[in-house]
């Protein structure tokens, strides 16, 4: 009676180890992954508090490039939708159908929406950042791969020319994103010849920068205007010196 | 057998649909059990995941609040948890879990718990969705992870899958549905006035107890014997006690309106 107890509590350990080990498996090898969202995502916290994880977006896309988070894609939350550029881009439909299909506005058709219209061009998915060290045109090698890929070639993506010092004849034909109007699809890093693309789409909120008030353009007519309500007092903390003596470490 | 194998039929055309939907492009059912949408129109979203989201943010798309409805109402109005046992896809493995675990002959649990927890968990994930602005138990599911790895055919479906059954084999018996499953607690509590009940004719009943080995939710079946009456809401309409009975003292019916109560 005893050995059969003894096997059967053997049975389940090892079961439970099978069962451990697979958890193990899923966790222990997931990879952080960039949150690269599907167009008109919201604000990521407000997504995540929308998003119900229907998958309905992925299904619509025609190109495959949604997936939805699984336990290995850590960072990511599990279940929600995100694409890698770099497997598949966002082509950008003008019907834009996976937001379309979103049943909870997680993807908000008000952030793709003007004039009544829908325009893929306001999607802001992410930033290209081009990698100057490793883009072969800042070597002076001739490419122009992820110019002629973007779709708002000219606006999000302008290629600048600069003399070539060390030929003296030639130029550097260098690509530079413009924020402004890059939509973060990602065809530019997917078109991207190097190894590793040179060019790479970053979630927009990790690359753009924010600059305070008290930067003013001042041969920007109307610039100024942000300084309008801004509190002119100083603000000297007159206890600050005192307590600067007395007690820091001198 | 003759629910146990409907309820699989059901089951598996229900995924089958989704596969269908999602990988083949066949408009029937798309998406998956979180939200989906039948023959391209009917949006259709998991009311309980739904709340979360609600309590999360304090707004859901339209869509989704319409489609949470029409499943409350089509569940709370059928029977009581149809959706834990001809629907819910890990219901299969538990199933399974609780086939191995009495075939091994297993029965001590290693995690013993009463099967209210389910209904504490259930409130503190409506708690957590709160506090912590995001639907709680949603994103730590492991039905839905399960049902998303199946219905998109990914590999992860696997690990999953027998991570549940040995859970359900070795830790307790009937663990996961019975005593943790928050969307199980849910539906309970939506099916207080369900119209199919499992009905118990006691005048039939010779105490033979053959339901009670076979329910996995042998608390609902406390009446047996006792009393005649329909069974309470816990129970998942899974029709096993009936196929059990062989003295016709436990079956389907469709609730009549008693005074009482
Ligand atoms: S815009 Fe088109 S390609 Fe891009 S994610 Fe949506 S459906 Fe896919
Ligand atoms: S369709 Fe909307 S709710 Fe569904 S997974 Fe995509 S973003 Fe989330
Ligand atoms: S991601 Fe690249 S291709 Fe797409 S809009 Fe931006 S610069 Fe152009
Ligand atoms: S495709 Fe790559 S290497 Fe070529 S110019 Fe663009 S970023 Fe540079
Ligand atoms: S009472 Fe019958 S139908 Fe209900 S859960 Fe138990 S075995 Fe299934």
């Amino acid at each position: 009676m005893q050995r059969r107890d003894a096997i059967k509590t053997g049975f389940s350990l090892v079961g439970l180890l099978a069962a451990g080990s697979f958890v193990y498996k899923e966790y222990a090898n997931a990879k952080p992954v960039l949150k690269l969202r599907p167009p008109a995502a919201l604000d990521e916290d407000e997504f995540l508090t929308r998003c119900i994880r229907c998958g309905l977006c992925v299904e619509a896309c025609p190109f495959d490039t949604l997936k939805l988070a699984e336990f290995k894609d850590s960072g990511v939350g599990i279940g929600t939708p995100f694409f890698t550029p770099r497997d598949i881009p966002c082509y950008m439909c003008e019907d834009i159908p996976c937001v379309v299909e979103c049943p909870t506005e997680a993807l908000d058709p008000k952030l793709v929406t003007k004039d009544g219209a829908l325009d893929i061009n306001m999607a802001r998915m992410g930033v290209a950042v081009v990698d100057e060290k490793n883009c072969v045109a800042y070597f002076g090698i001739q490419c122009d791969a992820c110019y002629r890929a973007c779709p708002l070639i000219d606006k999000a993506l302008w290629i600048d020319y600069k003399r070539n010092e060390r030929t003296g004849k030639h130029a550097f034909l260098l690509p530079i994103v413009d924020s402004d109007y890059c939509t973060g699809c990602g065809k530019c890093e997917l078109a991207c010849i190097t190894d590793k693309a040179a060019i790479t789409v970053l979630p927009r909120d990790m690359v753009i920068g924010k600059v305070g008030d008290n930067y003013v353009k001042g041969w920007v007519e109307g610039d100024d205007a942000k300084l309008k309500d801004v509190d002119t007092k100083m603000h000297l903390d007159s206890k600050k010196g005192i307590k600067y003596l007395n007690e820091d470490e001198l | 057998m003759k629910f146990t194998i409907a309820r699989r039929v059901v089951q598996l055309t229900i995924l089958g649909l989704f596969i269908a939907g999602n990988i083949y492009g066949i408009n029937i059912l798309k998406g998956n059990l979180s939200s989906s949408e039948l023959f391209g129109m009917i949006g259709l979203s998991d009311p309980y995941a739904l709340l979360q989201l609600f309590l999360a943010g304090f707004s859901v798309g339209s869509a989704s609040v319409i489609g949470a409805l029409i499943m409350v109402v089509f569940y709370a109005l059928i029977a009581p948890r149809a959706f834990c046992s001809w629907v819910c896809p890990v219901n299969i493995l538990t199933d399974l879990g609780a086939y191995i675990r009495t075939k091994l002959k297993i029965g001590k649990n290693i995690i013993n718990i009463s099967s209210n927890s389910r209904y504490y968990l259930f409130a503190l994930s409506l708690i957590f969705s709160f506090i912590f602005s995001i639907a709680a138990f949603e994103s730590i599911s492991y039905i839905g992870a399960f049902t998303r790895g199946v219905v998109y055919l990914s590999g992860s479906a696997i690990s999953i899958a027998i991570i549940i059954i040995c859970i359900e084999a070795f830790l307790g018996k009937r663990l996961i549905c019975g005593h943790l499953c928050p969307l199980g607690a849910f539906w309970a509590l939506v099916s207080r006035f369900s119209l199919i009940r499992i009905y118990h004719n006691s005048k039939n009943c010779t105490h033979c107890n053959k339901c009670k080995v076979v329910c996995p939710e042998m608390q609902v079946l406390d009446i047996v014997g006792k009393q005649s009456g329909n069974i309470r809401s816990e129970c998942i309409s899974c029709g096993r006690c009936v196929e059990a009975c062989d003295d016709d003292a436990l079956n389907f019916s469709i609730l009549k309106f008693r005074r009482e109560q």
